[in-house]
């Protein structure tokens, strides 16, 4: 059992280490209790409760007590006395009954060398309530984080605007956004709407592997927008063998999922 | 930086490479950092020192612990995945150096395979607050998730830019897999593949077929550097650190460098290669291997290009000419690569490195004297260049 105390391996008066104890109270093969023991059901109780209408059993507490060693050859046997029964109880479970049984284990001299305090909880399961099923719910896209710098970019596409960070000292536009402007170090943006229009500067097809809820093959392209920045999102309406670098393409906004728009590209003629 | 005769890499260590390490990563740290100390002839008491990627799992202390340290005085971590496998050096180097410690143990310990799969499309860190997860916020909703998609952009504009082909990157695949069969340490021992193979591998992300990708390995590997004085009372050859450089510019980005002028390149390597020459002392012309970070086949061409083996838009023919592969003027990868051995974030390109400068590759080059060993292209990045003892 992975012990190794030599109190139960080594010298002239090895012991038995004071565990399992509930083993003692098992029936054999032949379905008999050890020999001096009670031979009542010690579960009747726990039967007579199904018979009332609960059904439902859960463990909750095993407390056990050993007062002495035992040794190799000590026979043992073992009484059960249903102690308490609650009286009904409510719980997020249903309502039901706190049971507990104590099992008193004695050596061949009758001496007690081990206690056992077990409670059970019977209860009436609940019955469940039409639609109130559990949906597994359809696998979904990331969503993004949506923070003090990005917000703006986010909203601006649930409101059907595809926004460009703009400095308010230099007029530099970026994409994608950050606080402070690179060039003059301002912290004053503002934003223009662009049309979306641009040309594909770079693009790939991701056939492998195949991540739930997309549809494959995803064809992803590197726009450089007409207004002077780049931008990463889908391309819509191509076969990949058609795709080619500086075809000209217009990005239509479109809810994807809920709370989330995206930027979606289809190439139009030039 | 120049360390010329002042950092020596005295000892490599690794574990075995494999799908399923069937170990924790913590452990595959240890037993690599042990073998590299082994190897070096340095007691675990003496490490004082420890650096690894910010990506490793497991901390400094616990491995120094571990494998007998009783104080640390230096530990240092380097960002950005795999373009972090040459910083731990550069810092070893400049701890070593200003004297806050004298032996550092670099690690890297990875269940890449049997644990979290790089490639496999989830973020390391969904916390809203995580820089990871604010910058991926702006491709992961599209679908845009793999390392390989994303250099994927670059390759495609190289294609277009400089007429390379899906073959040209499968002729990269076909030579490390070639030096990889005769490695017996390597995954791909004895399993070359032809260009064939390779041209009928499925596309992962176009114009990436399977076998441009590098592997998922299980593993770990581990270096001891040190200082000139103390290299000089060990056994082991040293192999000296002749110059150590990091890089990162406006247009770095977490694996999307896609908002500079040009994207063709890993404009981080042109910023860093002529200092790192400089501070070596010699030119392109001197190094006589090159343990290139082959996360993709794609990434080999711009490299050998912005290290000046040859000129822009010509690497496909350079390498068409045979001149990376077995027999080459610059053979590329003896040990098979990220691509033929094993994953391991860079690390283990570094150990074969090592071990060609010290005469004991098991694809020995006659008289190698100078390596470069890069790191990771598409982020903050480094480079550095090795000299054998004696040259």
């Amino acid at each position: 059992m992975g012990d190794n105390n030599s109190l139960y391996l080594e010298g002239k008066q090895v012991v038995a280490p004071p565990t399992m104890l509930q083993m003692w109270t098992f029936r054999d093969v032949h379905g008999k209790y050890a020999p001096g023991s009670t031979d009542q059901d010690t579960y009747e109780v726990l039967t007579r409760f199904n018979e009332f209408g609960f059904s439902g059993s859960v463990a909750v507490s095993y407390d056990q007590t050993y007062h002495n060693y035992l040794a190799e050859g000590d026979l043992v046997h073992s009484y059960s006395t249903i102690s308490e029964i609650s009286d009904l109880k409510s719980t997020r479970l249903g309502e039901g009954c706190f049971v507990t049984e104590l099992a008193e284990y004695y050596d061949a001299n009758d001496v007690l060398f081990g206690e056992a305090c077990i409670t059970y909880f019977k209860y009436r399961i609940p019955e469940k309530k039409p639609g109130k099923v559990s949906k597994i719910e359809p696998p979904k896209r990331i969503s993004p984080v949506e923070n003090h710098d990005s917000k703006h970019f986010w909203q601006g596409l649930r409101d059907g605007k595809l926004l460009i960070q703009q400095c308010q000292q230099c007029g530099t536009l970026r994409h994608p956004p950050q606080p402070m402007c690179e060039a003059c170090q301002s912290l004053r943006w503002s934003t223009i709407e662009s049309t979306g229009k641009g040309s594909i500067y770079s693009y790939t097809v991701m056939h492998y592997p195949e991540i739930p809820p997309f549809d494959y093959p995803n064809a992803i392209v590197l726009v450089d927008l007409d207004e002077g920045v780049r931008l990463v999102s889908q391309l819509r309406g191509s076969e990949p063998e058609n795709i080619a670098i500086g075809q000209r393409v217009q990005a239509w906004i479109e809810p994807v999922q809920e709370n989330l728009s995206l930027p979606i590209f289809e190439v139009i003629k030039a | 930086m120049q360390t010329e005769k002042h950092i020596a890499i005295v000892g490599i260590g690794a574990t075995e490479f494999s799908k399923n390490s069937r170990r924790s990563e913590m452990q595959l740290a240890c037993e690599a950092a042990l073998a590299a100390l082994q190897d070096a002839g340095i007691q675990g008491a003496q490490v004082d020192g420890m650096a690894t990627l910010s990506m490793d799992n497991n901390w400094e202390i616990d491995v120094h612990r571990q494998i007998g340290g009783q104080q640390l005085n230096f530990f240092a971590r380097t960002q950005y995945g795999g373009g972090g496998s040459i910083g731990p050096f550069a810092h070893a180097c400049s701890a070593i150096q200003t004297g806050q410690c004298e032996t550092v143990v670099i690690f890297r310990g990875m269940n890449e395979r049997s644990g979290l799969r790089f490639g496999g499309g989830q973020i390391m860190n969904m916390n809203a607050l995580n820089p990871d997860m604010i910058h991926f916020s702006h491709y992961f909703p599209c679908g845009f998730m793999t390392p390989a998609g994303w250099i994927a952009l670059a390759a495609r504009r190289y294609m277009h830019e400089y007429g390379a082909t899906s073959e040209d990157f499968g002729r990269i695949a076909v030579s490390f897999r070639d030096f990889a069969s005769t490695n017996p340490k390597a995954f791909f021992y004895e399993r070359p593949i032809t260009l064939a193979h390779h041209q009928a591998s499925r596309v992962i992300a176009d114009p990436l077929r399977l076998f441009d990708c590098c592997q998922e390995s299980d593993g770990a590997v581990a270096f001891v550097l040190t200082s000139a004085a103390r290299a000089r009372d060990l056994d082991t050859e040293p192999v000296w650190i002749a110059s150590v450089a990091q890089r990162a510019l406006p247009t770095s980005r977490q694996v999307t460098p896609f908002y500079g002028d040009s994207i063709t390149h890993f404009s981080e390597f042109d910023a860093m290669a002529d200092e790192l020459y400089r501070c070596a002392d010699i030119s392109p012309a001197d190094i006589d291997l090159a343990c290139l970070y082959d996360h993709f086949t794609s990434a080999v061409l711009p490299q050998l290009e912005s290290f000046g083996f040859c000129a822009r838009g010509e690497a496909k023919d350079f390498v068409k000419d045979g001149h990376i592969s077995r027999g080459g003027k610059l053979p590329v990868n003896t040990h098979g690569g990220q691509i033929g051995e094993a994953y391991i974030h860079g690390l283990n390109g570094m150990a074969e490195a090592v071990r060609q400068l010290r005469g004991s590759s098991v694809n020995q080059l006659p008289g190698a004297d100078h390596a470069l060993v890069t790191a990771g292209p598409g982020v903050p990045t480094g480079a550095a260049i090795l000299r054998r003892a004696a040259a």
